[in-house]
């Protein structure tokens, strides 16, 4: 086959799929700001997305912040700077591990979930039925899962935040010889506000990324179980790739200055 | 008198492939239609197209004189609530039990009250023959054919003015099946319905209508009275209704 037609068919798919997902997502925005709201979905989303998201966001920010001590202050040692573990572990985890590793676990848990759920739903067309009962199924099934995630995501990653500076001082002071009042005091001195807020911010923009990419391929998932099992691989991969971009753009934003 | 539904030169394709090429149809109020066809012919496209699940390419559907094609939002959802469907395989919600299941259009389409829907939905439960201890069972806990009557229960709980059957007795033993049917004629008889239906179970068909079209090639070949689809004189509808493998319809078979 010509190699131009290959590119060309790639690039156009590329591009159909780009307009499929912002079509999507207008429509899910626009659902968003007109009535009915679906409180009881939303709460039982705010359930699922975040509180059964707790242990494994908790578990991994823990080993994240023990690590990160470890690691500065091995590496610090080299130019006698080890001193300097509180700050980089309180730095690195509300900037940037905490909300990213946070966002990793609920995209492997949740994306896949919310695709399964909803692709199962689509092949049984248990959607198309919500359509007949006057049910608008983006304002039904996608608008409280959006929600959900992204008001959860923000606490999800502030529990996850502290969980990883306790981390830190765990290993910093059972295994590198600090005192625990040197440690909590260069944490809270050194932590700003802005350190903080930055990281709930992209904690947001992370959940609605993995409530909507879940949501997205789930609603165009095809076939019977193999097309659901696709776009479960889909919504995963997609969430963390676009999870990863987004934490560059949103660091290169919100420090820019 | 205005057609409960209108059908006029409805079109689709799904790339090259043209599925319905020029679909006229027409349905009375208070009948009930068959709409027979073999596995692929476009039936389910068509009954989509009215529904709005499916935008036809060309063409024009009417609901009540109302021109529904390509209505949105509210509009859309005001035409919904005309509407009850059976699906083929029931599609039933398997996240909420079987009562919130039948009363899912009168709470969140309707937004009825939860227990006076609950009240609804036992009453229509008890019309297709399941107890009020089914109503609180999940979907999955059910046999084929109780997820039958539980989508028919779904379909007339609000009372609709139109009632869609897709492939109603699809899947179901012989006894089931005309179970099934049985009770669609006395519950569309209670509810006073219009309806359309698909199916290429010809015993179904004979038994829950009172007119039949047959779809074929993308197009309504032929339509009539029940009792005259024996003497169609189309030797389309005469090899489909007796189940030739010989005849003008060649099924598309791979060496």
């Amino acid at each position: 086959m010509n190699i131009f037609a290959l590119i060309g068919r790639a690039v156009l798919s590329l591009l159909a799929a780009i307009g499929r997902l912002a079509i999507f997502t207008g429509r899910a925005l626009a659902a968003m700001v007109s009535p009915p709201v679906y409180g009881r979905l939303f709460l039982q989303q705010v359930m699922r997305i975040g509180y059964f998201s707790l242990p494994v966001v908790g578990l991994t920010a823990f080993f994240t912040g023990g690590v990160l001590a470890l690691q500065i202050y091995l590496g610090g040692n080299r130019y006698g700077a080890e001193s300097i573990v509180p700050q980089i572990v309180v730095l690195g985890i509300t900037r940037e591990l905490g909300p990213v590793i946070a966002g990793l676990m609920v995209a492997g848990r949740v994306a896949a979930a919310i695709a399964a759920e909803i692709g199962t739903m689509k092949v049984t067309e248990q959607i198309d039925a919500l359509t007949t009962l006057a049910t608008n199924p983006v304002k039904y099934l996608v608008v409280p899962r959006i929600l959900a995630a992204v008001v959860t995501m923000p606490i999800l990653t502030a529990v996850g935040d502290s969980i990883g500076v306790f981390g830190g001082y765990i290993v910093a002071t059972q295994n590198l010889g600090f005192t625990s009042a040197t440690y909590l005091k260069n944490t809270v001195d050194f932590a700003t506000n802005s350190d903080i807020s930055s990281g709930l911010i992209k904690a947001a923009v992370f959940g609605f990324i993995i409530a909507l990419m879940g949501c997205y391929n789930g609603f165009h998932s095809r076939g019977g179980a193999q097309g659901v099992g696709a776009a479960t691989t889909t919504a995963v991969v997609s969430s963390c790739i676009l999870i990863l971009a987004a934490d560059f753009v949103l660091t290169a934003l919100l420090f820019h200055s | 008198m205005t057609p409960k539904i209108e059908l006029r030169g409805v079109k689709k394709r799904f790339g090259p492939k043209v599925v319905l090429d020029g679909i006229d149809l027409v349905i009375e109020p208070g009948s009930s239609l068959v709409v027979i066809g073999g596995s692929g012919t476009g039936k389910s496209v068509m009954i989509k197209s009215v529904l709005g699940i499916i935008r036809p390419d060309e063409g024009t559907i009417l609901v009540d004189g109302e021109d529904v094609t390509h209505i949105n939002g509210a509009a859309r959802d005001r035409v919904m609530r005309k509407f009850g469907m059976l699906f083929q395989g029931a599609a039933l919600f398997d996240s909420l039990p079987v009562w919130e299941n039948v009363a899912f259009g009168l709470i969140q389409g309707r937004g009825m009250a939860r227990k006076a829907a609950r009240d609804i939905a036992i009453q229509k439960l008890a019309k297709v023959g399941l107890t009020e201890d089914v109503a609180f069972l999940s979907p999955a806990e059910l046999s084929g054919g109780m997820q039958k009557r539980v989508g028919l229960a779904r379909a007339i709980a609000a009372d609709p003015e139109i009632i869609f059957f897709d492939e109603p007795t699809t899947g179901l033993d012989p006894i089931m099946a005309d179970v099934i049917n049985e009770l669609i004629v006395s519950t569309v008889k209670d509810v006073g319905a219009t309806t359309l239906s698909i199916t290429h179970d010809m015993a179904s068909a004979r038994k829950i209508s009172d007119r039949i079209a047959m779809l074929y090639g993308g197009r309504i070949i032929w339509t009539g009275p029940t009792a005259q689809i024996d003497q169609s004189g189309n030797s389309y509808v005469d090899q489909f209704i007796h189940g030739r493998a010989e005849g003008p319809i060649k099924m598309a078979v791979k060496a």
